[in-house]
């Protein structure tokens, strides 16, 4: 079975005066169809723009590797044929409700226009269809909101409306980065209920990018976890909960507050800070922070190993 | 600054301009009056005495574009001087006492921002008739106005500072805070518009001369040498060429240069 | 939306007037008269030419005329060309300007704002670098010495388009005329489109038009230009006053009849009632580009347009 999204040793570099900063360094990873994947990590870790450049959206870097969507090699491939799959099969929302969206141009002109463009219909035909879809992420009056502006609806309505936007094509993959960060708690938990709701009518894959445990938790099936451009783990959702191999993500975990454990004097937090993109290559890039660390941990990168199912790049995993 | 390979050229061409306007004479030292009528509308060339030709009249261009570069750059300072010196008080000023006399103040200069200079200075010329003092004030007009907006910007952003405080309070008056405090924290803006205003106010002379509202026969700027030479361009293209392209090259260099600085200290206006 | 617009009208209105009645009441305490240009002429001579033009009633009397004439679009006589009103100075000479100065406005727009596009999309490349040493060049060469150049290349030596002179309903005549005039004013627009192209193409809603999959001109055109023309919007009525002023050079040289030349040799005649007329003339189109970027202002940005109105 073809994955939907597959991508291998792919690097994301930027030219800079004092040299080439590595945003990502050597990722490889799977996406099955309909597979709910979740990718956390600092800000930093490399997590945001893996997708951007899947997505083609990474500007002035450099790209090299392999990303391959339902078979098809996007890196390289013409601006023409790498646009008839992003927007309509592959499609992205961003983390910023607020300015994400075009502030001349009504809502119905900015969904419709995707069907206008993807699939050849009319402009009433999309405004039609793009109705429908705001039904469908159950925006209050949603006839009413096709022909206002932006600026016109609040953070949870825009997040809904970029939500139908990246659905009205069908497509085989949904990346979400940050969907719910800028938005009030309570909304959070209504986007991914929609979220939820999404995946189980029309079986979309869905890459759930997020720097908060607690929002993957409800709704991956697998979870990578990135620290400083790389993979440090790979594993089943409750699996990683129950038993994280690596370091890092045990150290993660004791960060999330319990509502069911002890209560704690202080909250625990993670020493240090993330690596500068510029620093080491060759070595453990958690090594600084870890309490684990040895010798082997500061002169040789662990390779990220382990089953199909689970895998660690740890020298000395848990 | 090595950044901006252009910048640093047109520098370079500035000075070279100002060392030959000021040096020339000395290389070929032809009078600006002097009448030759041998040698009427000739071509330029290096071999004749008279490198750049001569005009109608039989006086040598060289000397008298390199005269009029001398005047339209003299304008150009002493003008600007002007505008900086009644800018750089209006804003100073404006900008620090702030409420509502600041809010009249910069009314005014929005109003005046919106008239075009050459209609107020077309108006006055009818009012008053030609005269070369007239012709100074309005051209001081020309750059005041932005310099005062800059300065302005900066004095109110210098204002909240933590030493202004100080000051007020061991009970410095508001002219001496304005002189001694703000007016030294303002110069790096106001070095780079000042560059900037320059050119503009050497092209509004030109532009005043060209059209005959501005010096006066016998002297001559840039301005009258290009209106002169715009009568003759059929026949003796040279008259034009010569102070048309001295002026062009001084106002690009000036503009470059301004351009340049600006980037480099990265300044905007309030 | 019209409610808008008859709130700007109704605020031109009275700076208009405040422009006419300063501009009045200046030129009437101006020292000297129209008539001291002329050879001296007998005291009683004066007084019947004074007389004859009504200036030797009280400034209020001769104001309120004027205002009375204005109305019926009588500018007066012009005290220089005996043989001819304002009017029919004005009447003559307009279309002329007109036809200039519209034709580099458009010249400006058309041409600018796509080079200034085009820089920014290749942002930092020998031709975003050149296109915007060319820009400099633009803004900071004068009209009277471009157009005389041009005349030279392209007249005297190319023999492609005449130098200097005008037919009526000519194109080849105004061709270079309007190059010039155009120049600074699209060197401008095309530096102001980049900066602001730059900065609009950096915004997060552009990346969601491209995330779309949305061709490079339709992220473009519908999502990128509006928003980066507001400062371009800002820009248009100094540029409407750089091209007025420019005219009176570029109509000078060029030969061309249109009301330049007027305001120029009134201010040298002192042709109290030409200039006024001009005076007029002038302001009244600035104040109505003003009203016309104001216009603009609302249809590029919505969050303006529906301020004013009840939701």
């Amino acid at each position: 079975m073809v994955p939907t999204l597959s991508i291998d040793e792919l690097s994301v570099s930027f030219a800079h005066r004092t040299g080439t900063l590595g945003a990502v360094d050597g990722v490889s990873l799977r996406i099955a169809p309909a597979e709910c994947l979740g990718v956390v990590g600092e800000s930093g870790s490399g997590k945001t723009q893996l997708f951007l450049a899947v997505m083609g959206l990474a500007g002035n870097a450099r790209v090299r590797g392999s990303i391959r969507f339902e078979d098809k090699e996007l890196l390289g491939a013409t601006a023409r044929s790498a646009n008839r799959v992003r927007g309509s099969k592959l499609t992205m929302i961003f983390q910023d409700p607020m300015t994400s969206l075009t502030p001349h141009l009504t809502i119905g002109t900015q969904l419709a226009e995707v069907l206008v463009c993807h699939q050849g219909l009319s402009w009433r035909e999309g405004r039609d269809v793009a109705g429908r879809m705001l039904e469908r992420v159950r925006i209050p009056e949603p006839r009413r909101r096709l022909s206002q502006y932006p600026h016109e609806l609040s953070g949870g309505m825009r997040q809904r409306v970029m939500l139908a936007m990246s659905l009205l094509c069908e497509p085989a993959l949904v990346i979400a980065d940050e969907p719910t960060t800028a938005l009030d708690v309570t909304i959070q938990a209504q986007i991914i209920e929609l979220l939820r709701a999404m995946r189980g009518e029309a079986g979309t894959a869905l890459a759930l990018v997020s720097h908060d445990l607690a929002v993957v938790a409800g709704l991956a099936d697998r979870i990578l976890v990135m620290y400083a451009g790389r993979i440090v783990e790979n594993a089943a959702a409750g699996e990683l909960f129950r038993q994280p191999r690596h370091p890092y993500t045990a150290e993660l975990l004791k960060c999330v507050p319990s509502l069911s454990g002890p209560r704690l004097a202080r909250l625990p937090t993670l020493a240090g800070q993330p690596p500068q993109p510029g620093d080491a290559l060759q070595a453990c890039r958690f090594a600084p922070r870890c309490p684990r660390a040895a010798d082997r941990c500061r002169i040789e990168r662990p390779a990220l190993m382990g089953t199909s199912t689970s895998q660690v790049a740890c020298h000395f995993p848990l | 600054m090595r950044a901006n390979p252009a910048a640093i050229l047109a520098l370079a061409v500035i000075c070279a301009l100002v060392a030959l306007t000021l040096l020339g004479p000395w290389l070929n030292p032809n009078n600006t009056q002097a009448l030759d009528w041998l040698h009427v509308a000739a071509r330029p060339g290096l071999q004749s005495a008279h490198w750049f030709g001569t005009d109608r009249l039989g006086r040598d261009l060289y000397a008298r574009t390199l005269a009029g570069t001398r005047v339209s750059i003299a304008i150009g300072l002493v003008a600007s001087i002007l505008s900086i010196v009644v800018g750089v008080g209006y804003g100073a000023v404006s900008g620090y006492v702030g409420g509502r006399t600041d809010q009249a103040m910069m009314r005014v200069i929005e109003i005046l921002s919106g008239l075009p200079l050459i209609f107020f200075v077309i108006f006055l010329t009818v009012i008053f008739g030609r005269s070369e003092s007239l012709l100074f004030i309005s051209i001081g007009a020309v750059g005041w106005l932005t310099m005062a907006r800059i300065v302005r910007g900066q004095t109110l952003s210098i204002r909240r500072q933590d030493f202004i405080a100080a000051a007020v309070a061991s009970g410095a008056s508001s002219g001496r805070i304005i002189a001694k405090h703000v007016v030294p924290n303002v110069v790096g803006p106001v070095v780079v518009y000042a560059t900037l205003t320059v050119p503009q106010i050497i092209l509004f002379e030109s532009f005043l001369s060209f059209l005959g509202l501005g010096i006066q026969e016998p002297g001559a700027s840039l301005g009258t040498l290009i209106s002169e030479g715009v009568g003759e361009m059929e026949a003796a293209p040279w008259m034009l060429l010569v102070p048309g392209g001295f002026l062009a090259v001084l106002l690009l260099s000036l503009n470059i240069f301004g351009d340049g600085l600006r980037d480099a200290l990265d300044v905007r206006e309030g | 939306m019209t409610r808008y617009f008859f709130t700007r009208l109704a605020g031109a209105i009275p700076t208009l007037f405040i422009i006419i009645t300063l501009t009045f009441f200046l030129m009437r305490a101006a020292p000297g008269g129209p008539f001291d240009q002329e050879q001296t002429l007998p005291p009683e001579i004066v007084a019947n030419l004074e007389s004859a033009y009504g200036l030797d009633q009280p400034v209020w009397v001769q104001y309120g005329r004027y205002l009375k004439s204005l109305l019926h679009g009588d500018f007066g006589p012009s005290f220089k060309y005996k043989d001819f009103t304002v009017t029919e100075l004005i009447g003559q000479g307009f279309p002329v300007t007109l036809q200039l100065g519209l034709m580099a406005m458009a010249l400006a727009l058309l041409a600018g704002v796509p080079l200034g596009t085009f820089a920014a999309l290749h942002h930092n490349s020998a031709a975003d670098y050149a296109t915007m040493s060319l820009a400099v060049a633009g803004i900071a060469i004068p009209s009277f010495v471009v157009l005389p150049f041009l005349g030279l290349l392209f007249g005297v030596y190319l023999h492609w388009l005449p130098v200097a002179g005008w037919e009526p309903g000519s194109l080849r005549h105004l061709a270079l005329p309007v190059l010039a005039l155009a120049l600074p004013p699209l060197a401008y627009i095309a530096r102001l489109t980049r900066g602001s192209m730059l900065e609009v193409l950096r915004s997060h809603y552009i990346r969601t038009a491209f995330a779309k999959g949305l061709p490079l001109h339709t992220v473009i055109m519908r999502h990128a230009l509006r928003p980066a023309l507001t400062p371009v919007a800002s820009y248009l009525v100094p540029a409407v006053a750089s091209i007025l002023t420019g005219s009176l050079v570029v109509e000078s040289i060029a030969g061309l009849p249109g009301i330049g030349r007027y305001l120029v040799q009134g201010a040298i005649n002192r042709d109290y009632t030409l200039v006024l007329g001009m005076v007029i003339i002038y302001s009244t189109l600035l104040i109505g580009m003003g009203l016309v970027v104001d216009l603009l202002y609302a249809w590029l940005d919505p969050r303006v347009r529906l301020a004013k109105e009840p939701f």
